[in-house]
């Protein structure tokens, strides 16, 4: 394979890429070559949203982006959300209290989606939570304990800001 | 309840009846958790397969040789590299490994060849460089010319997997009230979002394999591999990959053997992963099937007569579809009493896509038919569609057609009553938001074409195994230093059964920390994830193995302790006498203590069907009703399903945040049916095979659910609790297609409901 380095901002990070194929996406290089896993591939065409991450603070599809075109970009993965690798998120807290995770799969996606959604739109409706979402499939759930993980986590962000 | 009287009820957090949560969680929210997928080993290989891209074809010459002079390429293999048995199946081994040079492929999708190379793009280059000539042949597509005894075989076990009747009662018995109809259902995917992944590690000398899979059921893989391989079971160790979902899918053999194969030829750790694209290839689907019913009703609207044909299609291998067959047509009353029946079903081979086992396992297909009748039967008797079914609802005791004795808790008429009782949603507002309207943000319905439907749709559902299988489930608990420590190789595929067997665990011994050991096959079979079996099955083998270990414990209490043992009980987390002069923790009663029980659970045997479809088939059964509300634009052919209520019969809510989930699931699944998931196929080949193409409900397309959770336990089940996981996707789908029905004011014939089918 074609020998490149290039390197990535990653969780705050710099993270050399070598020896890399320079077709591989985001999401090859994060789960194969920088020991990242936490972003899944499920559709590998953007419609599924496991892969989300941020990238310079927008949601994006880690499948759907060369990972040699991010050279340059703030990379936040799902493993890059707490302080500390060992840190539970409240979106995190909250998917699990909610009973929002079953298989899991599709959960490391919308934690990070979550996170977007309640740091760009603190207080969303439900319409507005639901069409947030809506490109972060979920076969298990049904996504009623998610939606609750969501308002959990407004709530709570609310009552944290008023004190 | 087994519980007994050695353990008290008790409500500490993380017992059975509270929403303990899953000790898997956190892994999962902070992208730790390993799936199958996620996997790797030091120097692995990538493994990829070609697949024909025929429906039906004879496989005249394939030339490999381009393939591995290809840089990085380490292994091609093709059928004379299979060393065991060239088949497999579950019920039949007809499905080969590879297809062979002078052999037909019968589906598109069907395995050739398999490479493994360093890079998944190299993979994919080998594969493009692989010749195989075709004589491509006219694929046979049609279920009814599959029947058709004039139709040449397609395999030599013919084209009919199974014909099934199910006659009872008098068959010319007439009801002065009857409806009928014809209704079709479309092929459903299951659609987990975990593809398909494995990582195989081959033993030093090629003399065994260990797999680490995202399967349903370790042991059934390990048999079906071990004889492909040619190797002793004990040979080939299985470990449970995490799984990102199953609903079925994951109970044949998809991309096992392969793997295995690769590891074993190159010496060296081999990852396969599916595409999204390949995995609609490379496991089976539900059944789609036309069936036929006729119900004839007295003048009350008393069920005196129930007619049904069904053909369902398996597609080109056998897989389950004999079982799903017998499901389908033993259900056809569906929770109805009804003395006179004259059923009569196929699942036939074709070079579609092979069918098998999805949530719902052919229920589904049976309940679509006989819920659209209960409604037409409803209308023509002048009833109310509830008050149509409660006067035919079953009960416990009640006999089935297939002469069966309903033994179960059977409240029917209660799921309806609770289901009815729940609020409606409020009226489209005047002014909504686009999001609210059929179409969504396609800007297209206007509020003045949305016509507001209500449907319904009851179910009943077996649980377990039937017809004579040797169905247990395996479990060992061990009790050290206060700490218990539980041991199965139950698939978790996401319904959290982990987090059961800590529940039973720590209410039955009276112990705070349970860890639970690695799944995997050094221990018996758990039997499949799948038949909402395994909270009946392990669970029921957990608790009986945590009860010989806590009774163990009591005798060696007493023995220490000077006590009469059988004055003792776990109450909490402590050992006490029946007068309370004697209290000791488990933790202090167990230290320096190691004590292991081995528990093998069965639910009692089952018959198999005669040829008029008698016998004791099942082992259970559960019972759900669904009411849907939709929003459908006449004008334009959209719909939205507004809400959904239902009350279900759980027997006992061991974990209510679990079951509301699997509630929610299910009920988002059999939406999907009803609306928009159908894996289209013409000539054979499936049309759209991605995610862009194959319609999944989304968080704006997820109905708001209200329920109403039956508890009555089932005297029965070895922990009262009925299995939970498929009623909420069978009743809702006929529900919903009922409710469009309402408000169309005409019928529905066909799931998923397309446009053509909502216009007016």
């Amino acid at each position: 394979m074609n020998p490149e380095i290039y390197t990535l901002r990653i969780n705050g990070t710099s993270r050399e890429v070598r020896d890399a194929w320079i077709g591989e996406s985001l999401l090859y290089v994060l789960r194969e070559r920088l020991g990242l896993p936490g972003a899944k591939g499920a559709c590998e065409q953007g419609e599924c949203g496991s892969c989300t991450v941020l990238m310079d603070g927008d949601a994006v599809c880690a499948c759907l982006v060369l990972a040699a075109s991010a050279v340059g970009a703030e990379i936040v993965t799902v493993e890059g959300l707490g302080a500390t690798a060992d840190t539970v998120t409240d979106v995190q807290y909250a998917m699990v209290q909610a009973g929002a995770v079953q298989c899991g799969f599709c959960t490391p996606g919308l934690v990070v989606a979550i996170h977007h959604l309640l740091d760009t739109n603190p207080e969303p409706s439900d319409l507005e939570i639901r069409e947030a979402l809506s490109g972060n499939l979920c076969r298990c759930t049904g996504y009623g304990r998610i939606f609750d993980a969501v308002s959990d986590v407004a709530a709570r962000r609310r009552e944290e800001a008023r004190r | 309840m087994s519980l007994g009287t050695r353990t008290r009820p008790d409500t500490r957090p993380g017992t059975l009846g509270t929403s303990a949560l899953r000790p898997d969680g956190i892994a999962k929210v902070q992208g730790r958790f390993a799936f199958s997928s996620d996997l790797w080993a030091e120097h692995a290989l990538w493994g990829a397969t070609l697949r024909s891209p025929h429906a039906r074809a004879r496989i005249v010459r394939l030339d490999v040789t381009p393939a591995w002079q290809i840089d990085g390429v380490e292994t091609v293999i093709t059928a004379q590299d299979v060393p065991g048995q060239p088949t497999y199946g579950l019920i039949i081994a007809d499905q080969p490994v590879f297809a062979a040079v002078g052999g037909s492929v019968l589906y598109a999708g069907q395995p050739i060849a398999a490479v493994a190379a360093d890079h998944p793009e190299t993979c994919r280059r080998a594969l493009e460089a692989i010749i195989v000539e075709y004589e491509v042949l006219e694929p046979l597509t049609d279920p009814e010319r599959a029947i058709d005894p004039a139709t040449p075989p397609i395999h030599p076990d013919g084209n009919v997997f199974r014909h099934q009747r199910v006659i009872t009662g008098d068959p010319d018995a007439q009801g002065v009230v009857s409806v009928e109809g014809t209704y079709e259902i479309g092929m459903q995917d299951q659609a987990f979002l975990g593809l398909e992944a494995a990582l195989a590690l081959p033993d030093p000398g090629g003399t065994g394999v260990e797999l680490y899979v995202a399967t349903q059921w370790l042991h059934e893989d390990r048999k079906q591999i071990a004889a492909c391989l040619n190797l002793p079971e004990d040979k080939v160790r299985l470990v449970l990959g995490g799984v990102g979902g199953a609903f079925g899918a994951r109970e044949d053999i998809s991309l096992q053997v392969h793997t295995c194969l690769l590891a074993l030829r190159t010496g060296r750790p081999v990852r396969v992963h599916y595409s999204r694209e390949e995995s609609f290839y490379g496991h089976v689907h539900r059944h789609p099937g036309t069936i036929w019913m006729r119900h004839h009703a007295d003048e009350q609207g008393r069920l005196v007569k129930i007619e049904a044909r069904f053909v369902l299609d398996g597609g080109a291998y056998c897989s389950t579809s004999p079982a799903v067959l017998v499901n389908a047509v033993t259900h056809a009353q569906g929770p109805y009493r009804c003395e006179n029946a004259v059923v009569d079903g196929w699942v036939v081979r074709t070079d579609n896509p092979p069918c098998g086992a999805m949530r719902g396992f052919g229920v589904v297909q049976a309940c679509f038919a006989h819920e659209m009748q209960m409604e037409k039967l409803a209308d023509a008797c002048g009833l109310s569609p509830v008050e149509l079914r409660l006067r035919n609802a079953m009960e416990t005791g009640d006999r089935l057609i297939t002469g069966q004795v309903v033994r179960n808790v059977a409240p029917v008429a209660q799921c309806i009553r609770e289901t009815d009782a729940l609020p409606l949603p409020p009226p489209l507002p005047r002014d909504p938001d686009v999001l609210q309207l059929p179409g969504g943000t396609g800007l297209t319905a206007r509020p003045g074409n949305v016509r507001r439907g209500v449907g319904w749709g009851v179910s009943i559902k077996n649980l377990m195994y039937s017809e004579g299988f040797d169905d247990y489930a395996t479990a060992r608990c061990t009790l050290a230093d206060g700490v218990a420590t539980v041991k199965f190789a139950t698939a978790e595929v996401g319904q959290g059964f982990v987090m059961l067997a800590q529940q039973i665990a720590r209410t039955v011994l009276g112990v705070d920390e349970v860890i639970l050991d690695t799944i995997d096959t050094q221990i018996g079979s758990a039997g499949s994830t799948s038949a909402s079996r395994q909270t009946w099955m392990s669970g029921g083998a957990v608790d009986a193995a945590c009860r010989a270990v806590r009774d163990r414990l009591l005798v060696e209490t007493a023995r220490r302790h000077g006590r009469r043992e059988a004055d003792l009980l776990v109450e909490g987390t402590d050992i006490v006498d029946a007068d309370g002069t004697f209290r000791l923790a488990v933790v202090e009663a167990s230290q320096g203590l190691s004590l292991s029980e081995t528990v093998e659970y069965r639910h009692p045997p089952t018959q198999e069907l005669d040829e008029n479809g008698q016998g004791d088939c099942h082992v259970a059964f559960a019972f759900v009703a669904h009411r849907a509300v939709v929003d459908v634009d006449v004008d334009l052919g959209l719909m939205k399903v507004v809400q959904i209520a239902t009350a279900q019969d759980v027997g006992r809510a061991l974990n209510p945040l679990s079951v509301v989930g699997q509630i929610e699931g299910g009920v988002a699944q059999g939406l999907g049916l009803a609306v928009m998931e159908e894996i289209v196929v013409t000539d054979g080949r499936v049309r759209n095979a991605s995610f862009t193409d194959y319609l999944l409900p989304t968080a704006l397309d997820a109905p708001d659910v209200v329920m109403t959770l039956i508890e009555e336990p089932d005297p029965l089940a070895p922990l009262g609790a009925k299995g939970v996981g498929e009623p909420p996707c069978i009743s809702v789908t006929p529900a919903i297609a009922n409710a469009v029905r309402n408000a169309l004011g005409r019928d529905v014939h066909r799931v998923p409901m397309r446009p053509q089918d909502l216009c007016l």
